[in-house]
């Protein structure tokens, strides 16, 4: 190799280098400029009558409080549904059905759930769970769409965080007198369960994030009353944005933008959390 | 004397692999016997075929008998749960479980449905006794055993071991990820428990096995090409392959 092509290549060394790290800041530069356009616009709007106001149809005396509750419910029922069905089929194909034909076919299906554009969800759960199984536009058919919507995000990262269990840990238990069942439960999943927290943080604040699923069984764009039952009426907080962006009046615009904020906040926060929580096990457990 | 393990004609294949070929042997209670042969010669195998923890291989596939205390273990009537509480195992990677020392040491107990804290209370400190660490945990048993060091969480497994009251110990290269300080320890702990239980111990240390075993058994390429007791086996063995495999000519 002559002089001048070893200075090529080190110039498209240096080239590529700079692109390279050009491309990886523009995520982030992206969100930067995101961030600092809502706030500058929203952050003046977030006081405690924002938080603590129903709608309203004057922007200034308009808040958040239905749909920052509906967002909290949606949350916690949604944990409650797709939790332990997640982890259980996550625990099934993972230990049980590994070899099986069947599993396999399943396994296949739950990659492509995974792919299915969200407001698909939204019509099959406004066939079943609205209309058929009867319970109409409310958290609970909310909660169950959404519940939908993750199982394939937890059931994956359950199952990774099964698999990182080092088989020595089965084998102690097993050596120990333990059945299948009871090496699961006892050794299997305490091991695993930063890795499950972590995928189910996560999937949970996908799931508060969705807009199109719950539009599409008909949460509500405009409620006044607070949701204290599972089967009351609801908001969310993206509905509620997107409500508010879709009205003419400036004010308004700006409350999309507070709500906005406090939406990526507490997915900020979660991720916070799922990120702590993993950092935490991995330092934590070294096999 | 009524042997404590025996197998007869022990044949295991994994899949088309024949890696034990028609082994016989003969284990007497409160005997330390130790394994030795080079890399891939079986000994491994044979010891997880005492306690079945082979069954988890899905091409394994085994001919002969193994009985301990005189009953067939590879015999469907006998539970594979109720055998592994009987004959204990300790592994090469020391392997707690990510919980407290006292969880780690009463996990066998609590399977088996007992959580009486007395009887557990009595039971760990019994046992971290018998392995020599109490007092070094004893003002932390609620700490991560995961926190210890090595050879501390070697013990602490060998405990968890105990605590389940096996009348045979099966240890495969428990020393080999420990420093050698740690490594005497348990040397001088196996001594110790010889008293009470039967012990198997596969090792790639020559020098451990004459320490610690009454018998030593060699395997090679599957078979047992001697197998006697210690000193002779070290010091004058009949079979030229172990000759060269103890002054270290091949292995």
């Amino acid at each position: 190799m002559n002089a001048g092509n070893l200075q090529l290549n080190r110039w498209k060394d240096i080239i590529f280098k700079w692109y390279g790290l050009l491309c990886t800041l523009a995520g982030v530069l992206i969100l930067i400029v995101f961030l600092y356009t809502i706030i500058i616009d929203g952050w003046d709007r977030l006081n405690w009558q924002f938080f603590t106001s129903l709608p309203s149809r004057r922007p200034s005396s308009a808040g958040i409080l239905v749909p920052l509750l509906g967002t909290l419910w949606i949350m916690v029922l949604t944990t409650i549904i797709a939790v332990p069905i997640g982890v259980a089929a996550a625990i099934y194909l993972e230990e049980y059905g590994q070899k099986s034909r069947f599993a396999s076919f399943i396994e296949v299906n739950i990659a492509n759930l995974a792919g299915v554009p969200s407001i698909i969800y939204g019509l099959l759960a406004l066939e079943i769970f609205v209309r058929i199984m009867g319970l109409g536009r409310s958290l609970l058919s909310g909660a169950l769409t959404l519940s939908l919507l993750i199982l394939p995000i937890v059931i994956v990262s359950t199952r990774e965080a099964l698999k990182s269990v080092p088989k020595t840990i089965r084998e102690a238990s097993f050596a120990l007198g333990a059945t299948k069942w009871q090496t699961i439960w006892n050794a299997v999943l305490p091991s695993a369960a930063g890795g499950i927290l972590t995928g189910v943080i996560l999937a949970i604040s996908r799931a508060i994030g969705e807009t199109a699923p719950l539009v599409v069984i008909g949460a509500m764009l405009y409620i006044t009353t607070i949701p204290t039952h599972p089967l009351d009426d609801f908001s969310v907080l993206p509905i509620q944005i997107y409500n508010w962006l879709s009205r003419p009046q400036k004010g308004f615009i700006e409350n999309a933008t507070a709500a906005i904020i406090v939406l990526l906040a507490i997915t900020f926060l979660l991720n916070g959390i799922a990120i702590y929580l993993r950092n935490k096990w991995q330092s934590k457990v070294k096999w | 004397m009524q042997a404590k393990i025996s197998a007869k004609d022990v044949n295991v294949y994994y899949g088309n692999n024949h890696v034990i070929k028609n082994v016989s042997l003969d284990i007497f209670p409160n005997e330390v016997v130790a394994f030795i042969g080079p890399s891939g010669c079986g000994k491994s195998t044979f010891l997880r075929l005492l306690n079945r923890m082979n069954d988890f291989i899905e091409s394994f596939r085994m001919e002969g008998n193994v009985f301990i205390d005189n009953e067939d273990i590879y015999d469907s009537r006998i539970p594979v749960e109720q055998l592994r509480k009987n004959v204990g195992m300790v592994f090469q990677k020391p392997n707690p479980f990510p919980k407290s020392i006292y969880e780690n040491v009463v996990y066998g107990l609590r399977i088996q449905g007992i959580n009486d804290k007395r009887t557990l209370d009595s039971v760990v400190e019994k046992t971290l006794q018998q392995v020599g660490i109490w007092n070094e945990v004893k003002d932390k048993l609620q700490q991560s055993a995961l926190a210890l060091s090595g050879g501390q969480q070697q013990r602490i497994c060998i405990a968890r071991t105990l605590a389940v009251e096996p009348s045979i110990v099966l240890m495969d290269e428990p020393t080999s990820a420990l420093d050698p300080i740690s490594t005497a320890t348990i040397e001088e702990l196996i001594y110790q428990l010889k008293k009470d239980y039967t012990i198997v111990i596969v090792t790639h240390n020559m020098q451990q096995a004459g320490r610690v075993s009454d018998k030593t058994a060699f395997f090679y390429m599957g078979e047992l090409i001697e197998y006697s007791n210690t000193s002779e086996l070290f010091t004058n063995p009949k079979v030229e392959l172990t000759q060269k495999y103890i002054t270290g000519r091949f292995g």
